[in-house]
């Protein structure tokens, strides 16, 4: 059921992140192309969180903005009672450091670490961490704790990259394409994941997809198109991953 | 212009601060090939044509007294060119405010007309007038450093007489490029004079009216030297021929000569380790640039190139930046080159210059430069071709840490995640590393070798200076003398000590080879002038036989237990034959050792010493060169200080003053590697270090897994660099060595220290530059790009 913006924003106390007027220009002049037109958005904390859109609706321009990972050109990005635009380099990465817990397509993890390792690189800085084997059960891996990242399947490999995102009890994760690389098996499996670490953990999860079927499990469904908020739809009920058509 | 060839100037462009990097690793190792044999091959071709406009003679003949006459029975022989006759011979200059006398050579010119050979070259006033006895042209050198100009007046002591001159002009020529006065090594402009008279003055102040005192030659093409010599000497003998000698044992020539070759050694010897090392260091960066450039490979693969397509793209731009490294490499060596053959020119005192090039060094400094680049494009195409094009395209798999060699535990769990990293890397990528290893290795063994050099050059001056010759003063007496003139030295007030020496001018032979020198006879066990052998020790004079330094020894292929052919150029001229008991590490020029009984006895002339070795009371020294300026007997008085100060200049302004230029440019290679080095490992980590940032590491933590591998890098390359100059400092160390001072090649730890210091330096200034670079990344664009 589509509801007016309007509405959620008298929600403005609970949010997690709030965005006014974002703004992102890449380039200038002639060849200035903007990827943000003015984003007005209101994330309320808890939720899984869908960013549809097609490639180029500035979806993962958005997800990097309030991720951490870049800066508008105009308008504030609020985590909270935070305005990431007046955050310095340092203090951004301190914010991804306690906050954020990042997953990517291409699962970056470090090829020089075992799977452990590589969750051990993020509790080792983080003030509440998990346990690293715990991380890894949750995410399903309990047994190929101590292999290289060369000797995991790409499932596997997303696995332990969510293992690694969620081991310091983010407040927020954010998953660009989290799905993007691997088949519909292991696709779900990793969905499945997501949904279990909002469920325990009560993070707010951040999807950027252009795979709308993963609409389906989501609290909140945000659609993007040319730089700018189409559509925010609410679901009544969440699909479980099993269920989902890929 | 085909897009693949777009594609090559964009990423020629992307990858330009590597590029650069990699072309002035090469452009140095090329420059300094080019440089050198330009340099060589100028300077020999400088000193040919200026001894050819001049005429210098190819035979000497020294002669008591041959009337004039002799000159056209000479000119008669067959062979022989030219003849002429002239008189010379030895004259003090007294110049106000000089406390020693100062020693000259007189040299005449016809009264009318150009010598038909060993003309001069005026640089200023006019030539002789006529036969007017009163006038003197003075050697430029000496002139100059005493400031003296064309309308002086001038003071000589000819055989005991003294009178003034007029000097009316400034010369200089090819027979004296270099000078030196007699018992001295390093010439020294200051302290010996050539004074050009007309032959009717130089007659009348040596008395030898209607007669000449040498003879100089030139020889028809073709001519064999060794029988003009023969027949020379056969004409002369009867007048007190002193056997003539070809333009190679001429000192002024074998001095330019062995400069000269001593260029030509290092420019064979020493360019091509760096030229090596430089090669070396493509290979590596080539192999790993084109690596990263995998899945663009895959790519062009897939759209239907073929492998020789692919490899045709990539060989053009390692040959664009091996061949850019090259050509500019070759444009600055010949600008350096020049540059240096000016400096040279002065140094050599040629008057013009003929700047020679050769297209051998651009060849192959060329070929080397784009062999080494295909080599390691090559070897790293072939792999990536034997990929289908998916599997190169692949969003590439993470590298293998999964080989043998797991830490243990106990190890791990003393390390951080970020620790382990770093040595996973190092441990288990063992190729890349070495790699790495080798190359900084070899930046560190090239300063290293330099610097070692460099010290050498202060030890030989400080050992032959310091520890081979302990005295303070040599007085050389204007003949051999009784050993009493020793009490008359040692009676003056403020000397210390004197040791007597006999020299005695000497042709040493061993079957066809020849050095023209002379014997030291030297005390049993001298104080303070001595022979040391190669642990320093001072070796005792035998009661019979002789000791060479070693690169006499060399120069004459005789080894102890053999007998030398001592032929004498003094007295009676007898010839010796004597037997090699010893070899002396000298440093400095080649003497010949005897005992100084034994050589009289062989002479039969006891009790003779030639000149003296001096300790004397610093405070009274003034008194005492006075003294000894007015002992009639004293032919020169030498001061250790200014003998070590000419070598100094010596080793500073000639061939040996290339070892400045070299160490430079071995720390440029040096800098460049270490650099190369930490801007691949850059490229190769961007995407681990993105990744780090994103999860939360500051800069600092991020980037320590790129320095941290940079740092156990170069310690690790250390010691295999400190092992790769040992080695590689006897090579460069045999290259600045010469016949007339040798450097000792020794590794040493302070040398070690300083190798060390410049490479630890360059890598701080590497990778504060890289970390500047790595703290500006984008995360998002390196998080996106796969590898």
């Amino acid at each position: 059921m589509p509801v007016s913006q309007i509405e959620i924003s008298e929600n403005l106390h609970e949010a997690i992140y709030r965005t006014v007027g974002l703004t992102k220009v890449y380039g200038e002049g002639a060849a200035a192309v903007h990827a943000l037109r003015g984003v007005d958005l209101v994330i309320p904390p808890g939720e899984i969180v869908v960013l549809l859109g097609p490639s180029g609706s500035g979806k993962s321009t958005l997800l990097n903005i309030i991720g951490g990972l870049d800066r508008g050109t105009d308008g504030e990005a609020w985590f909270e009672d935070q305005n990431l635009a007046d955050m310095s380099d340092a203090e951004l990465t301190i914010y991804r450091r306690d906050n954020v817990g990042f997953v990517f397509q291409f699962y970056n993890l470090m090829p020089s670490l075992t799977a452990r390792e590589n969750v051990e690189l993020v509790t080792e800085i983080a003030d509440d961490p998990m346990d690293p084997g715990e991380a890894l059960a949750l995410v399903g891996l309990h047994e190929r704790t101590d292999h290289f990242p060369a000797q995991l399947s790409g499932g596997e490999q997303q696995r332990v990259a969510i293992a690694r995102a969620i081991a310091k009890r983010p407040r927020v994760l954010f998953c660009d394409e989290p799905t993007g690389a691997l088949d519909s098996k292991t696709g779900r499996a990793v969905l499945k994941v997501l949904k279990e670490v909002n469920e325990t953990l009560g993070s707010t999860v951040l999807i950027v997809t252009h795979a709308a079927a993963t609409a389906d499990m989501a609290h909140r469904v945000i659609h993007f198109a040319d730089g700018d908020v189409r559509e925010v739809i609410e679901n009544e009920t969440q699909a479980d991953p099993d269920e989902i058509e890929w | 212009m085909s897009p693949l060839d777009r594609k090559l100037l964009r990423d020629l462009w992307r990858i330009k601060g590597q590029a650069i990097a990699i072309g002035a690793v090469i452009a140095v190792g090329v420059l300094m090939l080019v440089m050198m044999t330009g340099l060589v091959s100028s300077l020999e071709e400088t000193r040919k044509a200026y001894y050819e406009r001049y005429r210098l003679a190819e035979v000497f003949a020294p002669v008591t007294r041959a009337p004039e006459r002799v000159v056209s029975e000479l000119a008669a022989l067959p062979g022989v060119a030219a003849a002429e006759g002239r008189v010379t011979g030895a004259a003090l200059v007294d110049i106000e405010g000089s406390a020693l006398p100062l020693q000259a050579r007189v040299v005449s010119l016809p009264d009318f007309g150009e010598p038909k050979l060993n003309d001069v070259y005026l640089t200023g006033g006019r030539r002789l007038e006529g036969d007017r006895t009163d006038e003197i042209l003075l050697l430029q050198g000496f002139a100059d450093a005493h400031g003296l100009v064309p309308g002086d007046t001038l003071r000589l002591t000819v055989r005991g007489a003294r009178r003034d001159f007029r000097i009316v002009g400034l010369a200089q020529s090819p027979e004296f490029l270099y000078v030196t006065a007699p018992g001295e090594l390093a010439p020294d402009d200051a302290r010996f004079a050539v004074i050009w008279m007309s032959r009717t003055a130089a007659e009348a102040a040596f008395d030898l009216q209607g007669a000449f005192n040498e003879a100089l030659l030139s020889m028809a093409r073709g001519a064999s030297e060794a029988a003009v010599l023969d027949a020379v000497d056969r004409i002369l003998e009867p007048y007190g021929g002193q056997t003539a000698y070809g333009l190679e044992d001429h000192v002024s020539n074998r001095f330019v000569t062995e400069e000269i070759s001593g260029l030509r050694t290092m420019s064979t010897g020493v360019p091509p380790i760096f030229l090596g090392v430089a090669a070396f260091l493509l290979y590596i960066v080539i192999s790993r640039m084109v690596e990263a450039e995998r899945e663009q490979i895959g790519l062009m693969k897939a759209f239907g190139y073929n492998n020789r397509e692919v490899g045709l793209h990539y060989f053009k731009l390692v040959i664009v930046i091996a061949a850019g490294g090259a050509v500019t490499g070759c444009l600055l060596g010949i600008a350096a080159g020049n540059a240096m053959a000016g400096l040279y020119l002065e140094y050599f005192k040629f008057p013009f210059l003929i700047f020679q090039l050769s297209p051998g060094p651009f060849i192959i400094g060329f070929l080397t430069s784009i062999l080494a680049a295909s080599a390691g494009g090559l070897f790293v195409l072939r792999r990536v071709f034997a990929l289908t094009p998916a599997v190169a395209m692949r969003a590439a798999a993470p590298a293998d840490y999964s080989g043998a060699g797991a830490f243990g535990s106990a190890l791990n769990r003393l390390l951080d995640q970020p620790s382990r990293m770093v040595l996973r890397r190092i441990t288990r990528q063992p190729g890349r590393m070495v790699g790495a290893m080798l190359g900084i290795a070899a930046g560190l063994a090239l300063s290293g070798a330099m610097i070692a050099v460099m010290s050498g050059f202060d030890e030989t001056l400080g050992i032959a200076f310091g520890v081979i010759d302990r005295s303070d003063v040599t007085v050389t007496f204007t003949d051999a003398r009784s050993d009493k003139i020793l009490l008359e030295l040692a009676r003056i007030p403020g000397v210390k000590h004197v040791e007597p020496v006999r020299m005695v001018p000497a042709v040493l032979r061993n079957g066809l080879k020849t050095h023209r020198g002379a014997i030291s006879g030297l005390v049993p066990r001298p104080r303070l002038n001595r022979a040391l052998d190669s642990d320093l020790d001072p070796i005792e004079m035998p009661g019979s036989g002789v000791i060479l330094a070693r690169p006499l020894a060399d120069i004459l292929d005789i080894s102890p237990g053999e007998m030398l052919t001592i032929e004498v150029r003094e007295g009676r001229q007898p010839d010796l034959q004597v037997p090699v008991v010893g070899l002396a590490d000298s440093l400095l020029g080649s003497p010949a050792y005897m005992d100084i009984a034994a050589i009289n006895r062989a002479l039969k002339e006891p009790g003779r010493v030639s000149g003296a070795y001096l300790a004397i009371d610093a405070s009274q020294s003034e008194a005492i060169y006075s003294r000894l300026k007015n002992m009639p007997t004293v032919a020169g008085v030498h001061l250790k200080d200014n003998a070590r100060r000419s070598f100094q200049q010596l080793m500073d302004s000639g061939a040996g003053a290339m070892r400045y230029v070299m160490a430079l440019i071995a720390f440029v290679i040096t800098f460049g590697i270490v650099y190369n080095t930490a801007r691949i490992a850059q490229a190769e980590r961007e995407r681990d270090i993105a990744s780090l940032r994103v999860i939360g590491f500051t800069k600092s933590e991020a980037s320590f897994v790129l320095l941290g591998e940079i740092a156990v890098v170069t310690l690790l390359a250390l010691p295999i660099g400190a092992v790769l100059a040992f080695f590689l400092t006897f090579g460069v160390a045999a290259g600045f060595s010469s016949d007339l001072y040798q450097i000792p090649a020794g590794f040493g730890r302070a040398d070690f220290g300083m190798a060390a210091l410049a490479v630890l330096a360059a890598s701080l200034l590497s990778g504060w530059l890289v970390k500047r670079d790595t703290d500006r990344t984008d995360l998002v664009s390196a998080l996106k790009s796969k590898e």
